[in-house]
């Protein structure tokens, strides 16, 4: 493993993977000249764009973040132990430029956009939730991806003096996760850096943490310290934890049920109505394919998505 | 020992199963305060629902821990266990309505779909279904009427308890720490049960 401690993103990119970066972005272009990317941003189901987006409050007072406990509230009570600076993410495994980066150096190179996203909870919630953030794509790129690359693998931080809950077995330590590559080159797939434009909040991930708005949340890795991309289907933790439950894929679908609980629809958590009682009455809507993100349904084309969960 | 048997022994005498009643309704005043006040979090429906339904798993498990503690501390505390059990019902029904109109909102496709094919949701109905004819024939009048069959009817309660504990079990993800308490503890009472009767039947063979 090779440390740098600063290390110019701009210079790294050797001149082969240039041009294949070049593909890659092009067909980045085709797609959001196909979708500006705000309306990528928000969905274009009518009855998400009447919803109203969560609070502040709401977002981050309602986590799962299994490193801090397994109640919502536990993220918001214990996630203040968590050290995030300074962070650093180590980028291995089949790119043009492997290496320990620290965060602020690839934030200082990355656009910065806001994203309103539908996250939808596996458990048969979701919230709306106005991110921070830059497109995966746009580091991946920066770095270089080699010919052959198929997959990227995402791990969170391991440090059980600080989450507690990595003391206990409850989950394969660190979490992980994982994305089809051109899953995480997809326009939409987002590395948040903030909520409501403010630093992200330690309980929701911080400093950094994957967004992909199609699939069950906890595909969504918080505070990660390592992207690897690699040729071979990363190890995912739900997945380890449960496969028949939790599959790769886990995107957003009603027609494929939790073996333990029906997907057909979701309620709507908060936001509606105004204080308790408005938040005692949250709606229940019916769930869409891809969380209603229809833009990613080609990435699927040929495929049975009741094996490919 | 003595002192705290004897305040037991003191106690007992003087409580009146109104007392009991009243005392059951104070998780109910409790949880309905913390939604008036905005206390029950981003999502008070989910924390109503699941308070319910833990707070009739405690009243299930002291209805059972009646006997097991009266054999215990050689104390009669049977009167305590009507409305112990009739408490839990109370709020077996309050968990089930939440579940059905608030959080479930009168989907009935989904509904039907959930009881007919959601293990979890047809272990909790099952729970309550055993339940519903124990608390109807929680009169005296019912026990004059069944005579000795009143305890065998009662003996649901049992297999009710250890579905009630697999429910819990089964709602969340992974293994967390507190359903599987409850369901040890559920166990427990009845491995207890178990014991004693296998004694008996060792001495009366």
């Amino acid at each position: 493993m090779n440390i740098k401690k600063t290390s110019n993103l701009k210079e790294l990119t050797p001149r082969h993977l240039f041009i294949n970066r070049r593909k890659i972005l092009k067909l980045g272009l085709a797609l959001s000249s196909l979708v500006a990317l705000n309306r990528i941003s928000v969905l274009k189901a009518e009855e998400i764009l009447m919803r109203k987006v969560n609070t502040f409050e709401e977002i981050t007072n309602y986590n799962n973040f299994y490193e801090f406990g397994v109640d919502k509230e536990d993220p918001a009570r214990y996630a203040h132990k968590l050290t995030t600076t300074p962070w650093q993410v180590e980028i291995s495994g089949m790119v043009g430029n492997p290496g320990i980066y620290s965060l602020d150096e690839i934030i200082m190179e990355m656009e910065i956009v806001k994203r309103t996203y539908s996250l939808r909870c596996v458990e048969g919630w979701s919230m709306l939730i106005p991110w921070n953030g830059f497109q995966l794509s746009q580091l991946l790129n920066k770095i270089g991806i080699k010919e052959g690359a198929k997959y990227v693998a995402f791990e969170t931080l391991y440090r059980p003096d600080e989450m507690h809950m990595q003391k206990t077995k409850i989950l394969t330590w660190p979490y992980r996760e994982g994305l089809r590559l051109d899953e995480a080159l997809h326009p939409l797939t987002l590395i948040a850096t903030g909520v409501y434009d403010q630093p992200l909040p330690k309980q929701n991930g911080a400093p950094i943490r994957l967004v992909v708005p199609w699939k069950y949340g906890f595909k969504s890795i918080k505070s990660i310290t390592k992207i690897t991309v690699q040729d071979n289907q990363p190890v995912s933790s739900w997945n380890l934890q449960n496969p028949r439950e939790y599959g790769f894929y886990s995107n957003v679908n009603p027609k494929i049920n939790h073996p333990r609980w029906s997907q057909a629809s979701e309620r709507y958590i908060g936001a509606e109505g105004e204080g308790y009682l408005g938040n005692l009455f949250a709606r229940r809507y019916d769930t869409k394919v891809f969380n209603g993100y229809k833009e990613v349904e080609y990435l699927y084309k040929n495929m049975d998505l009741s094996v490919y969960y | 020992m003595f002192i705290i048997k004897r305040i037991i022994v003191g106690l007992t005498k003087r409580i009146k199963a109104i007392y009991i009643y009243a005392l059951g309704m104070v998780p109910l005043f409790i949880l309905v305060n913390d939604l008036i006040a905005n206390q029950l979090g981003v999502d008070p429906l989910k924390e109503l629902e699941h308070s319910l339904g833990k707070i009739a798993l405690i009243f299930l498990i002291l209805t059972l821990s009646i006997s097991p503690l009266s054999n215990l501390l050689s104390i009669n505390l049977i009167k305590l266990r009507r409305p112990l059990g009739l408490l839990c019902f109370f709020y077996v029904v309050l968990h089930l309505s939440t579940w059905l109109f608030l959080d479930m909102q009168f989907r009935w496709p989904e509904i039907i779909r959930a009881i007919s094919k959601q293990p979890y949701i047809i272990l909790g109905m099952l729970s309550f279904i055993l339940l519903f004819p124990l608390a109807i024939t929680s009169t005296n009048y019912a026990i004059k009427q069944l005579g000795p069959r009143w305890k065998k009817l009662h003996k649901l309660i049992y297999v009710s308890a250890i579905i009630a504990g697999a429910h819990y079990l089964m709602v969340v993800k992974s293994w967390p720490l507190e359903p599987i308490i409850y369901f040890l503890i559920i166990i427990l009472l009845l491995a207890v049960r178990w014991f004693k009767l296998k004694k008996y039947k060792q001495r009366t063979r």
